[in-house]
């Protein structure tokens, strides 16, 4: 029997009789990150990473959890099991699952490059890796993260030039922690939405540190945003919500800003083509790092990446889950109107 | 042509155009992404501004629909970019699909890591050895193209990509253009869209001649003056006795031109379309000089009553046919309707009053005696609800309903509201299954957007229409929602999908076709909505299309 199983309830490992980011509630979950569609809710218990938890604490309130650092084993049932640092947002991990010499990694969702804040991605040797490929075409590789720092920064500065915001449109969890910094070289003048904002307050108290951002009050006075960075998540894009704001430019921190057409559909001023996931290169370099013998691809393009591995050689097969709908992965089916 | 310029060779040029293919590439992408008429307008003026001469020449020539020919395929820029990237070809379909655009496919898959040192190009050099290549072999296209791809980043590679493949669309009309040159030049909008129409060679020409008002031909056209659809109710345009009502005809917009012995016949996309309508060359001997004429160009006859019109589809065998034989000008016998005049004796009338200028047409075409060409009719009307009436019986006669213009009005640039409106009949409607999706392309790729839609017949589906529009955004997400859940194939551009979504097919005109299975085609087909109250087996039968045919299609 395969050390771990798709199952209607999600991936599951018989041995030590867990599952990993279960879609259905079950006796024991473990954890890649804390984004809606790999941490549910109603489990009994929770296994995941040290940073992961208060996540989590706010999402799902009180439960059951358990954490580990990087590199720390358990043994569950027999099975041992430790977490990786994925470098998709804080917390993120792949998780490592060994049994009778057998090695299987999950990843979770995860990108290559070190962002400076969610660890440096762990090329983890196995047998058996089981890869997201939310970007798993060639036509998506990122500009260095520096390079896009850059461009944003530019466009706040043109916004300000022409007096007006800059609204940014950032995942709430990971996306908003990346930008934060280079805004702040720009200006001190930086204001979140609420849903943002309650996320880096969770994070600070964890012990991280941000720089200052201002919460947006409802009823809070226009004057107030002037030559603004406001911060705010896409649920927010082309909302009522957004006018308080005028005059402003809206512009979207997302992979899917790559290709042009996307960008225009939204109607967007500027579009950033920064993503907390893996480009086509970073999937296969972590693919090949791993020396696995057999990958499953899961939610993105997996049939056309999975086609693409099996031609180059790596036995490969897609996998139906019912992850990739966080805010990132699920954008392309959503539009706002 | 231009050779390459090397630094040094000849002190008194220049040795590089400051800006070029970079600023050129700055300006489409400002351009792509803006979402306000009003920096789009600053961004235009800009790069007129600052833009070498040439450059901005071939700005004007491209936005106008004067690229040059193309000079290699879409399929060889592929295979190239295969080669250099390395990848299968079922890989690049995949993206192709995904971005939904060859140009950009390309210039994302090309990794930055090749890029050469940069020589900065001008537009011009690049659009001009375009051309000069045009003639040579694959090797000397490929060894170009692939040394362009090395020196530009992404954006000017995608620009340089869509040089080569074909249309800027980009969200800039040509009205814009002209507002911006207006801008720059401090002439009237109407006098850059006149002296940029007709025939000019981008090569030959310079941006201050092309804008000096010397620059007359004798087959210059006027800016078409187009009508938007009518908003509330004709009632509130005020006494009827103030405007004139004619039937509105779904042909191709065109003015016929004769200026010193010559004839021009200019199609509302600036085509010169004069050799493909043998049926007007007449006019050069029978139409006095310094005319210049404005109608539809429609498929028809002359009758008892005057003309009778054909369907729409008859006119297409016409198009895009360089020789017409004998047989296609008799089974597709085309007439023109003249309703406007523009010039008379050598003279711009287009400041004339509505009235006036008909009057004059009136007397014109009566003078030709022709079975080719004929006055649009005025529609008699003593009341706005009389002209409902009439509008109701547009389609016995293939009319798409009345257009409706003040007797005071000037004949104005592009489209205006105001004092020209159409007024267009009701379509047909049929409702349909949604059976295959396609993804969409520009600000749709990635996105299932363009859906083939069936009827019934007994316990079959027979499909025959496609439909790309008319859903809001929202929908059309709903919709790829359910077609990426609930289709059979993985790979390829076409899903079969589930027969399940019931859609509401608004259409123009109807006639038979054999090379639909259905044995019909449509005319203008669009979403008119999407009958969520409707199930499969609800919808319209092969039958039902059939009895429009017999009623509607002849």
């Amino acid at each position: 029997m395969a050390l771990i199983q798709f199952t209607d309830k999600g991936l599951y490992c018989a041995e030590g009789n867990f599952y990993i980011d279960p879609w259905q509630p079950v006796d024991k979950a473990v954890i890649t990150h804390a984004h809606s569609d790999h941490a549910r809710w109603g489990s009994k218990s929770y296994l995941c990473h040290t940073f992961t938890k208060p996540l989590l604490q706010q999402r799902l309130g009180d439960n059951n959890y358990e954490t580990l650092d990087w590199g720390q084993a358990v043994l569950i049932n027999g099975v041992k099991v430790s977490l990786h640092p994925a470098g998709h947002i804080i917390g993120s991990s792949q998780i490592r699952v060994e049994h009778n010499g057998e090695v299987w990694v999950v990843s979770g969702d995860y990108k290559t490059e070190n962002d400076g804040i969610s660890g440096e991605f762990e090329p983890v040797k196995c047998n058996t890796f089981i890869t997201e490929s939310t970007f798993g075409l060639p036509i998506y590789n990122w500009k260095k993260q520096a390079d896009i720092f850059i461009d944003i920064q530019n466009w706040i500065k043109d916004c300000f030039e022409k007096n007006t915001n800059g609204v940014i449109i950032a995942y709430s969890l990971g996306k908003a922690q990346r930008i934060i910094a280079p805004i702040a070289e720009v200006t001190s003048n930086i204001h979140a939405h609420g849903a943002v904002w309650n996320i880096f307050q969770t994070l600070k108290n964890t012990g991280f540190n941000f720089p200052d951002i201002k919460r947006i009050e409802i009823d809070a006075p226009k004057e107030k945003y002037k030559n603004a960075v406001i911060i705010a998540p896409p649920s927010a894009e082309a909302s009522l919500w957004m006018r308080r704001f005028t005059p402003f430019e809206v512009g979207v921190c997302s992979g899917w800003m790559q290709v042009r057409g996307n960008v225009r559909r939204r109607n967007i001023d500027a579009g950033f083509a920064l993503s907390d996931h893996a480009d086509w290169n970073g999937l296969l370099q972590a693919i090949e790092a791993t020396g696995a013998s057999k990958v499953f691809v899961t939610h993105g393009f997996q049939s056309a990446f999975s086609r693409y591995l099996n031609e180059k050689g790596i036995e490969a097969a897609e996998v139906k889950t019912e992850f990739g709908n966080d805010e990132e992965a699920s954008e392309e089916l959503k539009i706002e109107s | 042509m231009d050779e390459i310029l090397t630094y040094g060779e000849d002190v008194n040029e220049a040795p590089m155009q400051v800006g070029g293919m970079s600023l050129f590439a700055e300006l489409i992408m400002s351009l792509g992404t803006s979402t306000k008429i009003n920096d789009k307008l600053e961004a235009l003026s800009n790069y007129f501004s600052v833009a070498g001469d040439k450059d901005k020449v071939w700005m004007i020539a491209i936005f106008s629909g004067r690229r040059p020919r193309r000079s290699v395929s879409a399929a060889l820029l592929q295979l190239w970019c295969l080669e250099l990237v390395n990848l299968p070809q079922w890989l690049f379909a995949e993206c192709y699909l995904t971005v939904g655009d060859l140009a950009e496919t390309i210039s994302l898959l090309i990794p930055p890591e090749i890029m050469a040192p940069k020589e900065e190009q001008s537009l011009h050099y690049y659009i001009e050895q375009l051309i000069a290549i045009d003639k040579q072999s694959e090797e000397v296209k490929k060894q170009f193209v692939i040394d362009a791809w090395r020196q530009m980043n992404q954006q000017e590679r995608f620009v340089f990509n869509k040089l080569i493949t074909g249309n800027f669309r980009i969200g800039v009309s040509q009205q814009l253009m002209v507002n911006a040159l207006s801008k720059v030049t401090e002439l009237p909008a109407a006098t850059v869209a006149h002296r940029i129409s007709g025939n000019w060679d981008p090569v030959m020409t310079t941006f201050s001649a092309l804008l000096h008002e010397s620059n007359t031909d004798d087959s210059k056209p006027y800016p078409f003056y187009l009508a938007y659809a009518i908003e509330g109710e004709p009632a509130e345009l005020g006494a009827p006795d103030e405007w004139q009502a004619e039937w509105k005809w779904d042909g191709i917009r065109g003015q016929i031109i004769r200026r010193n012995n010559e004839l021009f016949v200019w199609s509302r996309g600036e085509e010169l379309i004069t050799e493909k309508f043998p049926e007007y060359h007449f006019l050069k001997d029978k139409l006095p000089d310094g005319i210049v004429m404005d109608g539809e160009i429609i498929s028809g006859r002359q009758s008892d009553e005057g003309f009778l019109v054909l369907p729409f589809a008859n006119l297409q065998t016409r198009i895009g046919r360089k020789n017409i034989s004998k047989k296609q000008l008799q089974e597709a016998p085309v007439i023109f309707i003249a309703y406007d005049l523009l010039e008379y004796n050598h003279e711009d009338r287009r400041e004339k009053t509505m009235q006036e200028r008909r009057t004059q047409l009136e007397q014109i075409v009566a003078a030709l005696h022709s079975s080719t060409v004929f006055l649009s009719p005025l529609i008699q009307f003593n009341s706005w609800a009389e002209l409902a009436t009439t509008r109701e019986t547009a389609r016995l006669i293939n009319s798409e309903g009345v257009m409706l213009k003040r007797k005071s009005s000037i004949y104005q640039v592009g489209r205006k509201r105001g004092d020209w409106w159409k007024w267009k009949i009701d379509p047909l409607t049929i409702d349909a299954v949604m059976i295959y999706a396609q993804k969409g392309s520009g600000r749709r790729s990635n996105l299932y957007t363009d859906y083939t839609f069936a009827v019934k017949d007994g316990d079959k589906l027979v499909p025959f229409t496609k439909a790309y529009s008319g859903l809001t955004d929202k929908e059309f997400g709903e919709v790829d929602y359910f077609v990426k859940r609930n289709s059979l194939e993985k790979f390829g551009p076409v899903r079969t999908v589930k027969p399940e979504l019931v859609f509401e097919i608004a259409f123009e005109g109807i006639a038979a076709s054999n090379r639909h299975k259905s044995g019909v085609a449509l005319r203008f087909p669009r979403i008119s909505r999407w009958r969520k109250d409707k199930k499969p087996d609800e919808i319209n039968t092969l039958e039902d299309l059939k009895q429009m045919l017999e009623q509607y299609g002849k």
